[in-house]
Order: C-alpha cells, then structure tokens, then sequence
C-alpha cells in the first residue's frame, strides 16, 4: 500500500517586490490598480514536477542542497500549503516534525502547553491525558513541567515539543533536519523511537544534509536538484551520485589558487590507475590502485616531500602517505620527474572519495597541491564505516547459513 | 466549505483550551490577575463618567439622568467586546504566522478563539452591569432579560465575521490595522453608547436613519432597552434584520477566509 503519493507536483512562490511589500493597501487604492498590483513582480519554481510514492512501512529520505526544495516537498506533503499544479495524497494520519514546540505560549505551563499543542497536532484531549507522563518523562521535564514555558532553556523547549510531536502516534512522520535538538543521550532517544516507528510498520519521511542519517535509517532515498528530481532508490547509490555532483560543482567554483603557493615546484598532473594500470575513476573495493603524478622543479631543489591523502564523502581523512614517510629528509628533484604509490589492496567501503596530493618543503610550506581526483569504490557487500578490511566468516557446530539447505554444504562466506 | 466546519468541530477542545489560555495568560505576572477582567471595564466605565459627567465642555444633554453609568455600562460592555476582538483578530494571524506556516491546523481557530475570549470576558463583567443596574435602582424586567443571549447571539456572529474578515485580510494588507484602529472610534462615537438613539432622533430624524445603518448601533439600542429601559423592548424586528444581516456577514466573512486560507502560509 502506498502511504504518500506525489504526483507531478509542481509549486510556485511569488515573490513581490519590496515597494509593494508595504503599503500594498494604499496604492492599490489610490492608483486603483488593485489587481496589477497584486501581480507578482517575479516567480520562484521552487519544486518543478516532482513525482514519487512511498510504500507503507518504509523509511524514505530526501537530500539535496539548500534550496532545492526539499523543504517545500515535505511541507506540501504536510499539508501545509497547496501544490501549484500536481497532486499530493497521503494515508492515515501525519504529523510534522518541521518545527518543535511551535505554539507553545510563553506565559503559561509546560503542561498546559503540551495540552494545547498535542491538540493542535490531533490528538484529544484523553490521548494526552493518557500519554502524559510518557512525554514528560521522553522530554526529561519531571521537575520542570509546572514552571512557565518561558523559564525553559532552548533545549527544554525542542526536547517537550519533540516529545509531544513523537508521542501523537501518527501513520505517517514528517521530519525535517530537527535532531541538533538535545545532548547526545537526547539524540540517541530519538533515533530509538524512529527505529521504534519503523518496527512498528509506520511510515517515516525524513528531509536531511545529514546523509549518515539517510544511510542508516532510509530504505529509499530521493535527491532533489533546484526543485527536479535528480536519483531515487537506494539510499547509498543516491547519496553517491549526490556527492559526485557537489564534488564536481566545488571544483568549478573553486578558486584557481586559494593559498601563495610557491609554485617552484609545480604537480603538473595527478592521475589514479585501476588495476589494469589505466586511469581509473571507479574501482572495486580491495583492487591494486596506484597513484601517478609528475612534477617539475623551476630551480633545482632538495626538499620536496610529496603527499597524498584520501577523504571520503563525509571529509573524513582515510587514509595520507608521504614520501618521507612523515619525517627524514626530502628529494631532490631537478627539472621533470615523475613519482607513483602502489597501494596493493584499497580497502575502503563503497562510497566516493577524492584524493589531495601536494608537493610541500619539509617544514610544510606548500611547493603546489593538484586539483582533487574524484573516484568512486564499489563493493560486493553492503558494508559501512570507513575502511573494509579483508576478512572471512567461519561456521562451526550447530550454524546453519542463510540459503544453505544442508548443514553439510555450509559454505564459507567472504 | 461545511467540512471544513466539520473540521473545525473536531478542534472544539482546542479552541475551548486556547480560549483559557488566551484568558490565562492575558494577566499572567500582573498584581490583581484574574481581577483584570472586572476592574478593566469599571476604569473605563469611569473615565468616560468623568468626561461625561463631570468635564463641564462635553456634559452630554443625557448627563441629567442619575442612572447615566448604567446607560454608558450597557454599551461599554458589549462594544470592548466588539472593538477589541477586532483589533486582536486584525494581528492574531500575523503574530501566529510561526503556527500557520508550521503546524497543520485550521487557522480560523485564531481569530475564533479571539472573538470567544472577549465574549468569555464580557460575560464576566455582566455582573458588574448588573450590580450597577441594582445599585441605581433600574428596574429589571425578567421578560426582557430572555432577549439578551439573543442579543448576544446577533453580535457573536456580526463580530466573529467581521473579526475572520480583517484577519485574513490584514495578512495581506497590513494597512488595514492602523486604519481599523481609527474606524473604530469612529465608530463608536458614531454609535449611541455614551448617548441614546431618542437624543439624535430629536435633534434630526434624518441622523437617526443614517445611523440605523449601522448594525452595531442597533445592538447598543436593543442592550440599552433589554438593560436599561426595561419594559421598553420594541426592537425585536430591527434584530431580526440585525440578526440576517450578521449571519451574512459571517457568511462572507468565512467565505473571504477559506478562499485566502492557502495564500496564508505564504503570506504571513
């Protein structure tokens, strides 16, 4: 059963000039050009035919840039707003997690506050009477909950909003990037109540940059690209071709050169070789890769230290080499020369990774750092982390393996 | 248009809370808190008894009567109730715009629970009318009293259309609160409160009928006759009309609301 439909939708924001933003009643009045006036000066295609369904059950994550109207999706699937042209049809009961605690009155209690905005979230009066002290205590107020709202701090109010949001019981959980609300033990009780939610069969629909998130929780994923589809399906595959595309576009618009560099010593070209010993852009996780690079000396030098590192898509540092292995002196190089690194096995799990090297003097001021190689690893498995070390399973005694019918023919599994 | 009435049924317990809440924290942190709701309409009550009655230049031709208060009291009560869920409900949208654009849920509430709150309140200075009625010694005419929840009635449904009007309206036009904030006293002077219908009908006939225009000048003269002149009740056809009338108006009223509803997110 489908539990969100969005079909072809289609949403336009006006935007109005600033002249007309105050004072619209006056001159529509004076000049008696009501209806010119009340004409947009300009129109913003904030999503551009979008169409996706989320079955009952899943966990389905939107990324995407900011302003690429992930936002304006989730609040049309809330309801909140109208879709310019398309449709939006959703099953059961929704409640959005957009903004916590919005609605809640400063002057009065945390209780009659929860009250209040439980029902404005649906739920009736008994609900919340029933669940009360389950929110309180989600939202760790016990002591708190009779005191005025507006003597909370900022992480008492988020956590009682979002304890109220999650305790409404819905079909259907919108949530939009509202985690950074708690300490860590805050957070990690939110994650357990959405992986909570998804046991429970309830679907969940989840507007983030934080792309761990999508990985872990998400069964499908949709990237959003100025207001168009650009991938959907499985969460890794989108978040790749995602990253991709941001590391293409960040080095468009990066700068020619952001640091002095010295330039006496110039990387001329940077490249990554596959196994085969061909450029390679897409290898496979556990491959022989080895990295090229040529350089030339504009004057003869004799403390050139080369480096290369390897970050994946989160900017995490995996892994960085250098020639001197960190210390010891530098190499000379006089004119052209050409260096390369054999790496046997690439352990690393599947994802995109882009790879730095520099040519620096030995107290680190840098000669010339290449522009980044962008490559994507692959990987037999589903494994995640950072690196994928090479390993195998064994199976002994009582174990019998998934699709083995015999004991007898368990195989073992790489 | 009736399921979204049917929608806004299913939040009666919303707006029940919301209206004490409104109520709650009006006087949340002040000395006489609650007490608010009483000595607010007697201060009035007394500043304009002091212009009236005492200031020597604008001593109305009425001053004369010794019940002048009751009179005064008898429109004061229900037109704070009209003026000031109209001025709440010209800003209720734009100051909720936080809930509008991020919580789903029938923004009618709002002005709704505005216009509800100052009914909770004008029923709450009642008996303060009512202990002024007894203290001048007007007569109170049981009969005529059964006329005042009809009144009443009427003026929830003028204010309630009006107050969804300017609402909606002032989220796109923001103009329309400052103007709304001089229409009203003009209106109000320009109905009889601090004076009776019989004064203008004897200076000038034709003022009488130009202001039997406006609705809510017919409200102030059937509260002045229900509370004031007892026995004298005549009006029930004018409030009848009055009554058609309101029922219109929160008809377009409503009608204006649910078709700029989709353009609010946006706009406030």
């Amino acid at each position: 059963m489908t539990a969100i439909e969005v079909n072809d939708v289609r949403k336009i924001y006006r935007r109005y000039g600033r002249r007309r933003h105050f004072g619209t009643l006056k001159s529509a009045l004076l000049t008696g050009r009501f209806l010119r006036d009340l004409r947009p000066d300009d129109v913003l295609e904030a999503l551009k035919g979008v169409s996706f369904n989320v079955e009952a059950g899943r966990t389905f994550g939107i990324i995407g840039r900011n302003g690429s109207g992930k936002s304006t999706m989730l609040k049309l699937i809330a309801g909140i707003g109208k879709p310019t042209s398309g449709t939006v049809k959703v099953r059961g009961r929704i409640s959005a997690l957009i903004e916590l605690g919005a609605g809640f009155h400063p002057e009065i209690s945390g209780r009659e506050n929860v009250f209040i905005n439980g029902m404005m979230l649906g739920l009736t009066k008994r609900a919340i009477a029933d669940r009360f002290d389950e929110i309180v205590s989600f939202a760790e107020l016990e002591e708190f909950i009779d005191a005025p709202v507006k003597t909370y701090s900022s992480g008492m109010y988020m956590r009682l909003g979002f304890a109220v949001a999650i305790n409404v019981d819905p079909d259907v959980l919108l949530v939009d990037e509202v985690l950074a609300v708690g300490d860590q033990g805050f957070t990690h009780k939110c994650l357990d109540k959405f992986a909570e939610f998804r046991r429970r069969g309830r679907t969940v629909l989840i507007v983030t940059h934080s792309l761990d998130m999508v990985t872990r929780f998400c069964d499908e994923a949709l990237w959003l690209d100025s207001g168009r589809p650009r991938a959907q399906g499985d969460p890794q595959r989108v978040i790749d071709a995602y990253l991709g595309e941001v590391a293409r576009s960040e080095q468009e618009t990066q700068p020619a050169v952001a640091q002095a560099l010295t330039r006496e010593v110039a990387i001329v070209s940077t490249k990554l070789l596959g196994s085969d010993g061909l450029p390679a852009s897409a290898i496979v996780s556990g491959d022989r890769v080895s990295i090229a690079a040529s350089l030339r000396a504009q004057r003869p030098v004799n403390d050139v230290v080369i480096s290369f590192a390897i970050f994946n898509a989160d900017g995490v540092r995996c892994c960085a080499m250098h020639t001197s292995g960190g210390e010891g002196p530098g190499i000379e190089l006089d004119g052209e020369g050409t260096i390369s690194c054999v790496i046997d096995r690439l352990d690393l799990v599947a994802g995109s990774y882009t790879m730095d090297l520099t040519a620096h003097r030995q107290d680190g001021t840098l000669y010339d750092e290449s522009h980044r190689c962008t490559f994507t690893v692959t990987s037999r498995t589903r494994d995640s982390g950072v690196f994928n070390p090479s390993h195998r399973w064994a199976f002994a005694g009582g174990f019998k393996t998934a699709g083995a019918a015999d004991p007898s023919e368990t195989r073992p599994v790489s | 248009m009736l399921s979204n009435l049917r929608t806004l049924f299913g939040y009666r317990a919303l707006i029940q809370s919301l209206v004490v809440r409104d109520l709650k924290a009006r006087y949340r942190g002040s000395v006489l808190g609650f007490l608010w709701s009483f000595v607010n309409p007697l201060l009035l009550l007394l500043v304009y008894s002091f212009v009236f009655l005492v200031m020597p230049t604008t001593r109305t031709t009425v001053a004369g009567e010794a019940s002048y208060p009751v009179l005064m009291f008898c429109g004061l009560l229900p037109w704070a109730w009209f003026s000031s869920s109209l001025l709440e409900s010209a800003t209720v949208l734009v100051s909720g715009g936080n809930l509008i654009r991020k919580v789903l849920f029938p923004a009618e509430v709002l002005p709704l629970v505005t216009v509800i709150a100052g009914l909770v309140n004008f029923c709450l200075g009642l008996p303060i009318l009512f202990g002024f009625i007894v203290y001048f010694g007007v007569p109170i005419v049981w009969l005529d009293l059964l006329w005042l929840p009809v009144i009443v009635m009427v003026q929830l449904m003028l204010t309630l259309g009006l107050a969804l009007l300017f609402s909606v309206l002032t989220v796109h036009f923001r103009d329309l609160r400052d103007l709304l904030a001089n229409v009203l006293t003009l209106w109000f002077f320009a109905t009889p409160i601090l004076y009776k219908l019989s004064n203008v009908a004897a200076l000038s006939p034709k003022a009488r009928d130009v202001m039997m225009l406006n609705p809510f000048a017919q409200l102030a003269v059937a509260y002045q006759q229900v509370l004031y002149e007892p026995g004298s009740f005549t009006g029930w056809g004018y409030l009848l009309a009055v009554g058609v009338a309101s029922m219109l108006v929160l008809i377009f009223g409503y009608f204006v609301f649910d078709r700029l509803r989709d353009t609010l997110a946006e706009a406030v």
